[in-house]
């Protein structure tokens, strides 16, 4: 590899208004069908509060002084943020660019295709925000967002989601087909599930799996800052997560653009 | 006569507005050179083709004129501006109806219509307008509101056209407007063609389709393997490679040998089991053999540009 193959994929894009002209493209896809879009994200946090927060937490008792279920019902909306950006930025953005065809119409108009990706991931974030607004409300329901701190979730959520957004961009700029997204699928999105303090608290781990956890999952972070906001506990380390998410987001930003630019401009 | 032809067509080039011109134009895909080094100039208002088997670069040649593939030598100018300075300038006045159906699955015909609008920044009620106008140009008002996998091939064929036309292009770019097409929605869009080009509207177009390109273009060029084999009007390459008249007969022995002392200067293909007599000579020449001596299955026809394709471009299959 070359200086110069490193280096442009830093290569500011140039973006215009017409990146929004991309967004509100598949903002109208999922509103011609936002019934069936709305389901999922208020049906499975209530099933997942029912058998996690109470099936099993009947046997975990208290996390940091917390009952098992407002443990886990933040980390329930990070999730739901993680998944709804990085499956919309992978499955979905891959099915407009091969099968669709959709990326070759609109470049052929006055959008170029760096803006046709910044749309993409900024629905992308956008996906995180709306479905976890909707989780959120079903945590709220529950009684369990106990500060009105977490009315805030939804400024993390469109970070995050656009963290995961641009990360799942770069799987999908090297994935040669469809099927290679099972990779960063158990590669990446299962363990960083796992390990980023979701289902219990990240200080059980060992000390290296805690540190690479912190320095590679956009997870962790997105969970530590939903989970202060719900309960209302903010601490000084949280300063370290959101400037994790502003800083590396704007990096993948720029590179998952440029890794696109490569794959599909010959 | 041959020179007049020349100085006509030189005069022709001078006082029409040049729209597109490539000079030394090359792509290369790694090691495949898919466009090597070829020029061309497309007049303003005429309908201009690109004829070529499978993988004679007119695809990569209409992808780099609409400014999506960047060149890799050469210099390509539209409308007097860089192609790979001026893009979204560009852009903003072709109109492009691509090979593949790219519509958006997810919508209706009017939708498809209004969210491509939008990527030009055309207003929301003029959007509406020309979409109206468009459907009933390509004659779709009553697919109005279908979701897009209801459509036929040739009604998706006509969306396209109707989708690449509501910027309200100068320039309109047809890459194989009619593949697949029943002859019904071919005669249709060729009609549509006909009238845009009526209207002012410069036509760019790719077609394997030997009566395509003589109904519609105005001067056309035959590429293989990414270089320029020929160029000019189609009448005027139907003449000079295959005469006017061609004569197609039942292979025989005699019938060669007949042939090569009666016709000297005659081109003779033999196909399986059809002989077909190329001849350079006026019009009537075959009719006259034909009352001195009995062919068997014989038949007299126009040559066209198919015969020009095959006997520039071969017989053998590519890809």
């Amino acid at each position: 590899m070359r200086l110069s193959d490193v280096t442009s994929g830093f290569r500011l894009p140039q973006l215009s208004h017409r990146v929004w002209k991309v967004w509100m493209r598949n903002k109208d896809v999922f509103m011609k069908t936002y019934k069936v879009n709305f389901l999922p994200p208020l049906f499975e946090p209530v099933l997942y509060l029912l058998a996690l927060g109470y099936g099993l937490g009947g046997f975990v008792q208290t996390v940091n002084g917390e009952p098992y279920i407002q443990f886990i019902a933040p980390a329930l909306v990070s999730m739901t943020m993680m998944f709804s950006s990085f499956y919309e930025c992978t499955y979905g953005s891959f099915v407009r660019m091969y099968y669709q065809k959709t990326f070759d119409a609109i470049i052929a108009t006055p959008v170029n295709l760096e803006e046709v990706i910044a749309g993409e991931l900024l629905w992308g974030a956008t996906k995180s925000l709306i479905n976890s607004i909707i989780v959120l409300g079903v945590v709220a329901a529950f009684g369990l967002a106990r500060s009105p701190l977490f009315l805030l979730v939804p400024l993390i959520s469109f970070i995050a989601g656009l963290s995961f957004s641009t990360a799942a961009m770069c799987f999908t700029a090297i994935s040669p087909n469809i099927d290679s997204f099972n990779y960063p699928t158990f590669l990446f999105i299962t363990p960083m599930l796992l390990i980023s303090g979701t289902f219990f608290p990240i200080t059980a781990l060992p000390q290296t799996v805690q540190i690479l956890a912190q320095l590679f999952f956009p997870l962790t972070h997105t969970v530590a800052l939903t989970r202060a906001l719900v309960i209302g506990r903010l601490e000084l380390n949280l300063i370290f997560s959101l400037a994790w998410l502003l800083v590396v987001t704007p990096v993948l930003f720029v590179l998952s653009i440029n890794l696109m630019k490569r794959k599909l401009i010959k | 006569m041959i020179r007049g032809e020349v100085v006509l067509e030189y005069r022709y080039l001078m006082e029409s507005e040049v729209l597109i011109e490539a000079e030394d134009l090359t792509k290369k895909f790694g090691g495949l050179v898919a466009v090597n080094n070829i020029n061309f100039r497309i007049l303003k208002g005429e309908c201009f083709g690109f004829l070529g088997p499978n993988g004679a670069g007119k695809t990569t040649t209409m992808k780099m004129i609409h400014c999506v593939l960047p060149l890799t030598s050469g210099k390509l100018t539209v409308a007097g501006m860089d192609v790979a300075k001026e893009g979204t300038e560009i852009k903003k006045m072709i109109g492009v109806a691509p090979q593949e159906d790219n519509l958006d699955p997810d919508f209706t015909v009017f939708h498809n219509l209004m969210v491509y609008s939008r990527y030009f920044d055309i207003p929301k009620a003029e959007a509406k307008r020309r979409s109206e106008k468009l459907l009933e140009f390509v004659r779709l008002e009553e697919k109005r509101d279908v979701i897009i996998g209801y459509l036929s091939a040739g009604m998706k064929r006509r969306l396209i056209l109707a989708r690449a036309l509501i910027n309200e292009p100068r320039i309109l770019i047809l890459d194989e407007p009619t593949t697949g097409l029943d002859p019904q929605a071919r005669h249709l869009i060729w009609d549509k063609i006909r009238s845009l080009r009526k209207q002012g509207v410069t036509i760019v177009l790719t077609t394997h389709y030997m009566d395509e390109a003589a109904q519609l273009c105005d001067r056309l060029i035959v590429m293989d393997y990414g270089k320029i084999i020929e160029e000019g009007k189609p009448s005027a390459l139907v003449k000079k490679h295959v005469g006017e008249e061609v004569l197609e007969v039942a292979y025989e022995e005699e019938v060669m040998q007949l042939l090569s002392k009666t016709l000297k200067d005659a081109t003779v293909e033999v196909v399986s089991d059809r002989i077909r007599v190329f001849t350079s000579r006026p019009r009537g020449v075959f009719a006259k053999m034909l009352k001195e001596v009995r062919f068997k299955e014989a038949v007299i026809r126009d040559a066209n540009l198919e015969d020009v394709f095959l006997k520039l471009t071969g017989r053998r299959l590519r890809e």
